[in-house]
C-alpha cells in the first residue's frame, strides 16, 4: 500500500506550527498505524531530515501514552481503539492521511505531535486516591463487594488517560476524565468515605488547569476508546452537588 | 575475591528470618526524615510503590521516570494477574507452597530466604491493594475470584479483567500521588537517568537528560533506588513496552554495581506470532488463557502444510487427527505446564514442521471444548478483552477459528545483584522489581512479577533502606558541585556528543532488529556453546557499524526520538554481549536456560547442581578487560533439591 501524510510539524511550544507532507510506499496492510510512523521516521534518517516526534509506550492500547488526531478523529477512524491499535488495512490505498496532535489549551504541543497531558497527573494529584497507609489495610474480605459494583468500578476505572476526551470536546473539557476516577472510588466501600472530598478537589483543579466546562454534548464517550460513559459524569456530578460544606473542612 | 558477595541472609528458620531481621533493622526516627533525601527511577509498580511508602514515612522522595506520566510505565500492560498465598478456594495453598512452586519454577536457582519471604509477604499486597481500591474481579457473594496459572495445582492469582497491571499501577501511582499532595514526593517526567553518581563507594546521586530540553541535570541523594524494569528490548521484538530499556542497569553496572545472571531471560509461550518485517513489538496474549484454551498442532506433516497453506480450515481437522502436545508430554499439568516448558515444546513441535501458519512458525490455542462446555457468556466475561485485542491486531476472530501463537522474549529475571536488603554491590544503591535479580531464579512463575514488585516496594524496601540511611543521619545532601557530579554530567554531555557526531544515516532501528535476530537465534529459546561462541564476532560487526553509520538526525537540545534510541542501542551492544558470556559459561539447563548439551532423553532440561548451583554475579572492569564472574553459592537447607518435573 501507499499513502500521502500530511503531518503537523511544530519545533516547540512556543514555535508556529505547520503542516509538511510526505510519501511512504510498500507499507504492509497489517503494518500497525504507528509502525508505518516508524518506517517514515527511518526513511528520514537516511534522507538526514529530522524525525516526527510522537508519544507511545505499550502499542497495545492501554498506557495511553499515544494519542494523534487522524483525518479529524481522535484515535482515527475506528471506534473503541487507541492509536496504537489502528491497522493499516483500514485506510484505503492511496489515500491522503492527515496527523495532527491532541489540541487543547490544556494540553500545549511540545513538538509535532507531542502534547504535554501533565494537567491530568495535577487533577489526580488533587484527590485521585484512597488515603490509605501501606501496612494498615484490614484483611482483603472484611469488606464485601458485589460484583455488579466491582464490574461498574472496573468498567470506570478502564481510562487510559490518554485524552481523546479532552481533545474531541469543543469546550476542551476534562469531566469524562475526572469523572472515571471518581467513580471507580466511590462505587467501591473504600472509596466512599473520601468521595465528595475528592469530586470537589478534582473539579476544582480541573477548572484551575485551563479545562473547560461540560455542556452535555457526549463527544467525548462518543471518541473514548475504553468505552468510559457520560453515566459517569452524572455520577460526578451528584458527588459533587451532595457535598456538604462540613465534609470539606 | 571470596567474601565479595555477602547476601546478608539472616540466621534463624526460615519462616522466622524475615521477622527477626526486621527487629534488627536500625530505623530513622520521625524527626530525621524529613532532612533525608531519596532518589527513586522509575514508576512502575516496583518504583510507585516504594515512592508512595517511602513518602508516607515522611522521607524526601525524588522519583524520576522516561514517560510524560508516571502511570504510564511498562508494569501497566501487565495482563493475567498477581499471586497471593490467601488459599481462598480451600485448595490447601499456604505460604509454604507458594514458595515452593515459586523456587521450583525458578528450577532452583534462586535464594531460598527471599523467595520465602515473597510468599510471606503477598497476602498483605492483596489487602492493602483492596484498600488502595483496585476493583479484582469478585463472585457473586462478593468475594475475590482467582483463577489459575502456569507452574501451580492451585488457584491463587488474583484479577481485574485483563488488566490487572494496569489497575495495580493506578493504585500505586494513586498512593504515589497522595505523597505528591503532601510534598514528601515530586515526580520528574520525561527524565532519562543517564549516570550514577558514586561518591567514596557510595550513590550520592543520578545525572538526568530532560527529554524535552535536552538538558543534563544533577540531582544529589542519600541513596538510589533503580526500578527500572527489564531488558527484554535487547532482543528488539519482545512484549515489553517500547520504551522499556537496560541503559540505568547498564550504566550502574559500568560504576561497580553486579549483574547477576543476565542470561536468564524468559520467553512466553503465548504471544502473536511475528508477521512483518516492519513489526516493533510483539503482543502477549495473557497466560490465563491456558486456565481454558488447549495448544495442539496436527499430528502429520502434510495436514500441517494445507493449514499453512490455507487449503485446509483448522476446524476441519479431525479430533484424532490433533496433538494436543502439551497435554500429551505432561499429563499432571497439561495445558497449565510453566512458560519455559511450554515454549520449548512449541519450539519442538514448529522444527519438526508442524507449524500451521505461512512461516510455520505458530500453533494453535483452541477454545472451542471451553465454549462447548462452559458456554460462550462464561469465556466471554473471562477473556472478552483479550478476544478483542487479538481480532483487532490479526483481524481474526477466536470464536470462529483458533488463535495462532508462538512463544516471543517477555520478561528478565537476571538483573543487578542485590543482598536481602535489596542493596546492590554499591553502597547506597538499592535495586527493585524486575531490576533486580531476586527470586525467580533460571524462570518466574506467572503473575509473580506484579507480587515481587509490590513485595519489593511496599514491604521490604521500606524497612531495610533506613537500616542504611541510619548511618547517613546528619550527613548533609551531597554538593552537587562535587567534582564526581561534575565529572559524570561532563561525561552524559561527551557521549551525547559523540553519537550526535557520528552524522551518518543508518536508522538505529535497523541495528538494533539485527542485534535482536542475532540474540533470537543463539540466546533464545535454546542456546548451545557453538551458537553462542559464534556470536561475538557479528556482535562486534554490529557495534563497529553502529559507530560508523548511525544517524541522528536534528539537535540533542529538543526532544529526539533517535538520540533516545541510539542511547539505548549503546547500553544494549554492551549488555548483549555479557548475556552471551553468562548463558556460554554456564553448562547446564535450568529454566528458561536450555543449552542442548545439557538434555535428557526426553529432551527435558538437565540441571548440573555440582558445579552451577550458584548465582552468577558479574563484575564490570573497563572497555578493554572482560568482566569478571564472583559466584554466591545457593544453599537449601530447608527444602530438598529435586528434579522438577511437571509430568
Ligand atoms: C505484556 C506483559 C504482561 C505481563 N503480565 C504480567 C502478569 O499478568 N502478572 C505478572 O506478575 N507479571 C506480568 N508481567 C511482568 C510485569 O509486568 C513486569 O515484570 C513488571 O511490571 C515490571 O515492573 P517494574 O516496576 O520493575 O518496572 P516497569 O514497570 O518496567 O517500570 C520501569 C520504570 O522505569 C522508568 N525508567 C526506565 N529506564 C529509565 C531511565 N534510564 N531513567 C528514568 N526512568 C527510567 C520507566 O519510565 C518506568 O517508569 C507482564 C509483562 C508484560 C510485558
Ligand atoms: S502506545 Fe500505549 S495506548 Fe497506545
Amino acid at each position: 500500500m501507499h499513502f500521502t501524510l500530511k503531518i503537523w510539524r511544530q519545533a516547540g511550544p512556543r514555535a508556529k506550527g505547520y503542516f509538511e507532507k510526505f510519501t511512504i510506499d510498500n507499507v504492509d496492510s497489517d503494518t500497525s498505524f504507528l509502525e508505518m510512523l516508524d518506517m517514515l521516521n527511518n526513511q528520514l534518517v537516511k534522507e538526514n531530515r529530522e524525525s516526527i516526534a510522537f508519544d507511545h509506550d505499550c502499542r497495545e492500547g492501554i498506557c495511553g501514552a499515544c494519542g494523534l488526531y487522524i483525518n479529524g478523529r481522535a484515535h482515527g477512524p475506528d471506534d473503541d481503539v487507541t492509536t496504537c491499535q489502528l491497522y493499516m488495512r483500514r485506510f484505503k490505498n492511496g489515500s491522503e492521511i492527515t496527523m495532527e496532535p491532541f489540541r487543547s489549551g490544556a494540553f500545549p504541543v511540545i513538538k509535532d505531535l507531542m502534547v504535554n497531558r501533565s494537567a491530568f497527573d495535577k487533577i489526580l494529584q488533587a484527590g485521585g486516591f484512597v488515603s490509605v497507609n501501606t501496612g494498615s489495610a484490614p484483611e482483603a474480605h472484611t469488606t464485601l463487594i458485589s460484583r455488579e459494583k466491582a464490574e461498574e468500578s472496573m468498567d470506570a476505572s478502564s481510562c487510559i488517560g490518554c485524552g481523546a476526551c479532552v481533545a474531541s470536546c469543543k469546550n476542551g473539557s476534562a469531566m469524562l476524565f475526572v469523572a472515571s476516577r471518581v467513580s471507580a472510588l466511590s462505587l467501591l466501600p473504600q472509596g466512599k468515605p473520601e468521595a465528595c472530598r475528592r469530586a470537589r478537589a478534582m473539579v476544582l483543579k480541573m477548572d484551575e488547569m485551563g479545562f473547560g466546562s461540560c455542556t452535555n454534548i457526549g463527544t467525548c464517550q462518543m471518541e473514548c476508546p475504553k468505552n468510559i460513559t457520560v453515566a459517569n459524569i452524572a455520577r460526578l456530578n451528584r458527588e459533587f452537588l451532595y457535598c456538604k460544606r462540613s465534609d470539606l473542612q | 575475591m571470596a567474601g565479595i558477595l555477602n547476601a546478608k541472609i539472616p540466621e534463624g528458620p526460615l519462616d522466622q528470618k524475615w521477622t527477626l531481621h526486621k527487629e534488627s533493622l536500625k530505623t530513622v526516627s520521625p524527626a530525621n526524615r524529613g532532612g533525608m533525601h531519596i532518589i527513586v527511577v522509575g514508576t512502575g509498580l516496583a518504583g510507585a510503590s516504594a515512592a508512595a511508602a517511602l513518602g508516607e514515612q515522611g522521607f524526601r522522595v525524588n522519583v524520576f521516570c522516561m514517560g510524560d506520566s508516571p502511570r504510564r510505565a511498562h508494569s501497566v500492560s501487565a495482563q493475567g494477574g498477581i499471586n497471593a498465598a490467601k488459599n481462598y478456594r480451600n485448595d490447601n495453598d499456604s505460604v509454604q507452597r507458594l514458595f515452593l512452586d515459586t523456587l521450583k519454577g525458578g528450577d532452583f536457582r534462586s535464594r531460598e530466604a527471599n523467595v520465602y519471604r515473597l510468599a510471606e509477604v503477598s497476602n498483605a499486597i492483596i489487602d492493602h491493594c483492596v484498600a488502595l481500591g483496585v476493583p479484582f474481579a469478585r463472585d457473586y457473594a462478593g468475594y475475590l475470584d482467582n483463577r489459575s496459572f502456569g507452574g501451580s495445582q492451585v488457584s491463587r492469582t488474583f484479577y481485574a479483567r485483563g488488566q490487572t497491571g494496569q489497575q495495580l499501577l493506578l493504585a500505586a501511582y494513586g498512593a504515589l500521588n497522595r505523597q505528591v499532595a503532601l510534598g514528601n514526593v515530586t515526580v520528574h517526567c520525561r527524565h532519562q537517568m543517564m549516570d550514577l553518581v558514586v561518591i567514596d563507594g557510595q550513590a550520592k546521586g543520578i545525572i538526568t537528560r530532560d527529554m524535552v530540553t535536552g538538558r543534563i541535570e544533577r540531582y544529589p541523594a542519600h541513596a538510589v533506588v533503580l526500578a527500572t524494569g527489564g531488558y527484554a528490548n535487547v532482543y528488539f521484538l519482545s512484549t515489553n513496552s517500547m520504551n522499556s530499556n537496560a541503559s540505568a542497569l547498564v550504566q550502574c553496572w559500568k560504576k561497580g554495581a553486579f549483574f547477576a545472571n543476565p542470561g536468564f531471560v524468559q520467553i512466553h509461550p503465548t504471544c502473536i506470532p511475528v508477521h512483518g518485517t516492519h513489526q516493533s513489538k510483539l503482543t502477549l496474549m495473557s497466560e490465563s488463557l491456558r486456565n481454558d484454551g488447549r495448544i495442539w498442532v496436527p499430528k502429520n506433516k502434510a495436514t500441517a502444510e494445507h493449514l499453512r497453506e490455507g487449503t485446509l480450515k483448522p476446524s476441519e481437522v479431525h479430533e484424532n487427527e490433533r496433538d494436543y502436545y502439551l497435554e500429551r508430554r505432561y499429563p499432571a499439568y497439561g495445558n497449565l505446564v510453566p512458560r519455559d516448558v511450554a515454549s520449548r515444546a512449541a519450539k519442538e513441535r514448529c522444527d519438526a514442521g508442524l507449524g500451521i501458519n505461512k512461516t510455520g512458525k505458530a500453533v494453535y490455542l483452541d477454545f472451542e471444548k471451553a465454549v462447548e462446555t462452559q458456554g460462550k457468556a462464561s469465556i466471554d466475561r473471562k477473556y472478552g478483552n483479550l478476544f478483542q485485542m487479538y481480532e483487532k491486531i490479526t483481524d481474526n476472530n477466536p470464536y470462529k477459528e483458533p488463535m495462532q501463537i508462538f512463544p516471543a522474549m517477555h520478561y528478565t529475571m537476571g538483573g543487578l545483584w542485590v543482598d536481602y536488603n535489596l542493596m546492590t554491590t554499591i553502597r547506597g544503591l538499592f535495586a527493585i522489581g524486575e531490576a533486580n535479580f531476586s527470586d525467580h531464579g533460571a524462570n518466574r512463575l506467572g503473575a509473580s512479577a506484579l507480587m515481587q514488585c509490590l513485595a519489593d516496594g511496599f514491604f521490604i524496601l521500606p524497612y531495610t533502606l533506613p537500616d542504611y540511611l541510619e548511618a547517613e543521619i546528619g550527613e548533609p545532601l551531597p554538593d552537587t558541585a562535587h567534582p564526581d557530579f561534575i565529572q559524570a554530567s561532563e561525561k552524559v554531555k561527551q557521549r551525547i556528543h559523540n553519537l550526535m557526531r557520528i552524522g551518518r544515516r543508518t536508522p538505529v532501528d535497523d541495528l538494533h532488529r539485527e542485534l535482536g535476530k542475532l540474540m533470537w537465534e543463539h540466546a533464545g529459546i535454546v542456546r548451545s556453546a557453538e551458537g553462542l561462541s559464534g556470536t561475538f564476532i557479528e556482535l562486534d560487526a554490529i557495534r563497529d557499524r553502529f559507530r560508523k553509520e548511525t544517524g541522528i538526525p536534528g539537535s540533542d537540545k529538543t526532544v529526539n526520538k533517535e538520540l533516545e534510541k541510539a542511547l539505548h542501542m549503546e547500553d544494549y551492544l554492551l549488555l548483549a554481549g555479557l548475556m552471551i558470556k553468562d548463558a556460554l559459561h554456564r553448562e547446564e539447563s535450568c529454566g528458561g536456560h536450555f543449552r542442548v548439551e545439557s538434555q535428557t532423553k526426553e529432551g527435558e532440561t538437565l540441571r548440573n547442581d555440582k558445579e552451577f548451583q550458584y548465582v552468577a554475579a558479574w563484575e564490570y572492569k573497563d572497555s578493554d578487560t572482560e568482566p569478571v564472574l564472583h559466584k554466591e553459592p545457593l544453599v537449601f537447607s530447608y527444602i530438598n533439591v529435586t528434579e522438577r518435573k511437571y509430568k
